[in-house]
């Protein structure tokens, strides 16, 4: 019985648009994610032994070693992690999306947010602003202090005051920051302070003292990333609402791990596509050029898999000079990915194309057929270890995944 | 040994994107060896720090924007500061590219008027964008060659089924709404209208029509293989229909090289049933007659172009002629009763010869006794199929007998056995006079005549050759056979016209008709393919849209195999 394609993406992409995902509460991730281990690490992109991982993959993996306690040493952490003392998997295995290395460990404080609609919850760490961060594998003592604080300070307030809050509906943050400039991946300018705005009040009841509720306003406000973690929790509670489908050929998760870039189909079960990750193409910091540039890395692509990020790029104009382009190229890279997506979101839409929704449900039989793949918006991230971000630009996904699972699936349809 | 000067603007405000551009752009300059251009958080500090770019004195605020640039020497560091503001101010020079969808789904969002859809991509790629233009319901003109003939076939079947016309595969011209498509001239416009099946046939009538000081209202291709046997003219049926109901064009031209002789019949009956006067030209085709009905038959592609100025000129001076679907088609009241067929009785075989010719073009199927390229040849001539035309005068009927034209007796019995068959509506029958012949036809015929009428209710018309000054005397004779009943002509083609509209000949276009806004609405179309099409679109005033059109799967046949697959399961 061949099946019958349109029918089940658009059950796919409805599922995906009509998700709910609602930010609840915050916990370790052996407390919330099911299945979560003391040795297990989780990763970002598909799955990856220690001897592929890039640089800065691998700086986060010691880093969360150090951090748990597990390893005294950068040393005794590498050596835990090549002998295979440590287990690692995808975050997409067990619903989490993490930026960039993307590494969750068993008591690192994790958002929940729960899609309210299908009942299916997303997770994401929290976000550690910029500098030396462990998401661009960096794992010095200040590094793991901040953790540390993030985790022993920030956490239960913010967890206090999620509860408090009633939660935080992202859908509705998400389509507004989209009305304020944002695109929801590279740049949550506004998100973030919307996230700030609805906050604060509850953080200020909560904190126990003055000094600590000033530390996580200023924290909050002065990372305009702030939000950019719950809302790859939400895009991936939405993005599994439509994966399962049976037939359909709608991606539902798009991400890379510093060494492959990887995509799933609803219609394709839990199988990976893969084929090596390409070097972002973009604007670099004060003294670093491509050459200090690792391959595309992090979760952060399942914001385009739902219909935001880079193809929602006509609804953040201001950053499209990291690819030297300009305003009018903001809309024509929207406009190119009407033409590979199914639909056009219900809740995020543009004002420069007179509302329409957003290019929402990438489907393979449009990506391969128009050799047009997904365009993506991304920070970049330095080869080495610890020293953390070297500029952001735009990356197309290889082809050849989306390729290779046209061809699995005519297989598995007997097509 | 260098040089790092810095410049702080307090509380300057720029984005992050424009800080990168500009420090960018000092950096490519020839004195600066390295740049920071940041908003002065501690992050971005320290940044510079890592960088050796970070002043030992600075006192800045993260609301500050911080310049540093290392140079040789102090006076090149002072010279790239100054120059900041130049660079802040230069403007990328705009390149505000329109977007170009590549795929037909995004061409219709954009121009969703487009009523039609221009393919001159390659041949083997063309009939699957043709498909998918039919597909979403709009009209295409097919440039490209190269497109498998059963995909031709397969792409009008489609067509007529929807109501959609296929202008191609290698259709080089057309003219829609006085819009040219692919290659055509700048013409007047006017009342008359074109179809063709050769590209150049039409850009010669149009010209010469305009040199005339007419017009053109719409010339409409077919591609060359229209005509053909296996694609049976589905195009040109439908571009006659469409310009026969099409209020500004008044005479119609039809412009083909040698089409295939079925298929040259199914065209001819369509353009006879038309409410228009109509010119033809067929390259090559010996004309079966000045003029039949309505239709008028051209020798060259000019003399097409003067007949149709001239029919346009007497159309507009008189009135105009029957509407469209008038009543050829419906049939007379001796077709609707069954009786349907035409037997014809010569007793002349260059007669016979020249009814064969002028009717072949039209009835179908047509056998005679003789041999011809009009008719098929029949088995018995003792018994008449379909259309028959027999010559009387015939070997194997006069074999022991006087010819016909003096002994009545062989044409009278076969006479009655005609109209005795509850399927005849027509008998023609040439009566020649003169000296030699019968002394007095109508003593013998009329009585037959009129018995046969009376009882079987056919027509009879009579072709008939003779003078006043014959014995017989042409107008006694005349008088006599039309008191019986019978039509005297005294040409081939005048009887033939009368044969034609009592039987109701004319072909209605298959599938379903073409609506008359593919012609009538502003033209605007969506073009795969050469771009020159595209930019002529845009002289001409019309709306388009140019895609960026790549191979399915970037030419990867077993990929492009999987997608069509997944299409027909859908």
């Amino acid at each position: 019985m061949t099946p019958d394609i349109d029918a089940a993406n658009a059950q796919a992409v409805d599922q995906m648009m009509s998700a709910r995902p609602i930010l609840k509460g915050l916990g370790t991730a052996a407390e919330v994610i099911p299945g979560m281990q003391a040795n297990l690490i989780l990763h970002a992109g598909p799955p990856i032994e220690w001897g592929r991982m890039s640089g800065p993959l691998k700086g986060a993996v010691i880093g969360a070693l150090l951090f748990e306690g597990l390893a005294k040493d950068e040393k005794r952490a590498a050596e835990m992690a090549a002998s295979g003392e440590v287990d690692f998997a995808p975050c997409h295995h067990y619903g989490a999306a993490g930026p960039m290395a993307g590494v969750i460990s068993a008591s690192m404080a994790v958002y929940t947010v729960e899609n309210v609609t299908h009942g299916n919850r997303g997770y994401s760490t929290l976000n550690e602003g910029y500098g030396k961060v462990l998401r661009y594998g960096a794992f010095s003592p200040e590094v793991l202090d901040k953790l540390h604080w993030m985790n022993d300070q920030m956490g239960p307030v913010l967890a206090e005051a999620l509860e408090r809050s009633g939660g935080v509906d992202l859908r509705a943050l998400l389509a507004e920051a989209l009305h304020m400039g944002d695109e929801g991946h590279n740049r949550n300018k506004a998100g973030s302070l919307l996230y700030l705005k609805l906050l604060s009040p509850w953080i200020a009841e909560v904190a126990k003292d003055d000094a600590l509720e000033a530390k996580i306003l200023r924290f909050l406000g002065d990372n305009a990333l702030s939000v950019l973690n719950p809302v790859m929790a939400a895009c991936k509670a939405m993005a599994d609402a439509a994966h399962g489908v049976e037939g359909s050929t709608v991606v539902t998760v798009m991400a890379r791990n510093g060494t492959d870039f990887g995509i799933r189909v609803s219609g394709l079960g839990n199988d990976w596509f893969t084929a090596p990750a390409q070097i972002p193409d973009g604007l670099y910091f004060s003294g670093f050029t491509s050459q200090d540039a690792n391959a595309d890395i992090g979760d952060s692509t399942i914001t385009e898999t739902a219909g935001i990020g880079g193809f929602a790029m006509a609804a953040a104009p201001a950053i499209v000079s990291f690819v030297s382009g300009t305003p009018k190229d903001a809309l024509n890279t929207t406009l190119e990915m009407y033409e590979i997506t199914t639909t056009e979101h219900k809740h995020f839409t543009i004002p420069a194309l007179d509302f329409r929704g957003t290019p929402t449900g990438i489907d393979i039989r449009k990506v391969v057929e128009l050799g047009i793949t997904p365009r993506i918006n991304t920070g970049i991230a330095h080869k080495e270890p610890g020293i953390g971000q070297v500029g952001a630009g735009l990356v197309r996904p290889p082809k050849e995944i989306f390729e290779q699972a046209l061809v699995a699936f005519a297989e598995r349809y007997a097509l | 040994m260098t040089q790092v000067s810095f410049e702080i603007r307090r509380g300057a405000y720029y984005d992050s994107v424009v800080l990168m551009q500009l420090q960018r752009a000092l950096v490519e300059l020839d004195e600066v060896t390295d740049a920071g251009v940041v908003m002065a958080t501690p992050a971005n500090l320290e940044l510079l720090q890592q960088n050796e770019l970070l002043p030992a004195d600075l006192v800045a605020a993260p609301e500050d924007l911080l310049i540093v640039v290392r140079a040789a020497t102090e006076k090149d560091a002072a010279e790239a500061l100054s120059r900041v503001d130049g660079l802040l101010a230069r403007r990328r020079a705009a390149v505000e590219a329109e977007f170009r969808p590549h795929g037909l789904d995004a061409a219709t969002k954009m121009l969703p008027e487009a009523q039609w859809v221009l393919i001159s991509v390659p041949g083997r790629y063309a009939a699957q964008v043709a498909r998918q233009g039919l597909g979403c319901g709009r009209h295409v003109f097919l440039y490209s060659d190269n497109v498998p003939l059963p995909e031709e076939v397969s792409l009008k079947q489609v067509a007529a089924d929807k109501g959609l016309i296929v202008m191609g595969p290698d259709c080089g011209t057309a003219i829609v709404n006085g819009v040219g498509l692919g290659f055509a001239n700048r013409v007047r416009r006017g009342r008359i209208g074109l179809v063709g099946a050769s590209g150049t046939g039409l850009q010669a009538v149009t010209v010469r029509i305009h040199q005339l000081g007419g017009g053109i209202s719409h010339a409409l291709g077919t591609g060359g293989r229209d005509l053909k046997a296996e694609v049976g003219g589905r195009t040109t049926l439908q571009c006659l229909d469409l310009l026969n109901r099409d209020p500004q064009t008044k005479v119609i031209g039809l412009i083909s090289k040698p089409p295939d002789a079925t298929v040259t019949r199914r065209v001819l009956s369509a353009a006879y049933a038309l409410g228009k006067p109509t010119v033809v030209h067929f390259i090559g085709y010996p004309a079966p007659a000045r003029s039949l009905g309505n239709l008028t038959f051209a020798n060259s592609l000019s003399e097409a172009a003067s007949i149709a100025v001239r029919l346009e000129r007497e159309s507009s001076a008189t009135t105009p002629p029957a509407k469209a679907g008038d009543g050829k088609r419906s049939g007379s009241a001796v077709t609707r009763s069954g009786r349907r067929f035409l037997r014809g009785l010569f007793s002349g075989g260059t007669l016979a010869s020249e009814a064969l010719r002028t009717l072949g073009i039209l009835l179908d199927p047509l056998f005679a006794n003789l041999t011809s390229d009009s008719a098929a040849k029949l088995p018995d001539p003792l018994v008449s199929r379909a259309h028959t035309i027999l010559d009387l005068g015939e070997d194997e009927f006069t074999v022991g007998r006087l010819h016909p034209m003096i002994d009545n007796d062989l044409r009278i019995r076969r006479f009655r056995q005609e109209a005795a068959d509850p399927e005849v509506a027509i008998i023609l029958l040439d009566i020649v006079l003169g000296e030699g012949a019968h002394p007095d036809p109508a003593a013998e015929w009329v009585p037959v005549i009129e018995e046969m009428r009376r009882a079987h209710a056919v027509e009879v018309p009579i072709l008939m050759v003779g003078t006043q000054e014959d014995p017989q005397n042409l107008d006694a004779q005349r008088k006599r056979f039309e008191a019986g009943g019978a039509h005297i002509f005294e040409d081939t083609a005048a009887a033939a016209e009368f044969i034609l509209q009592r039987l109701g000949v004319g072909l209605l276009p298959e599938g379903q008709p073409v609506a008359l806004e593919a012609l009538t609405k502003p033209l605007a179309a969506i073009n795969f393919g050469l771009e020159s099409f595209y930019e002529s679109l845009l002289s001409q005033g019309a709306q388009a849209v140019q895609t960026d059109w790549r191979p399915p799967a970037g030419g990867d046949d077993r990929l492009a195999a999987i997608l069509q697959k997944m299409r027909t399961n859908t």
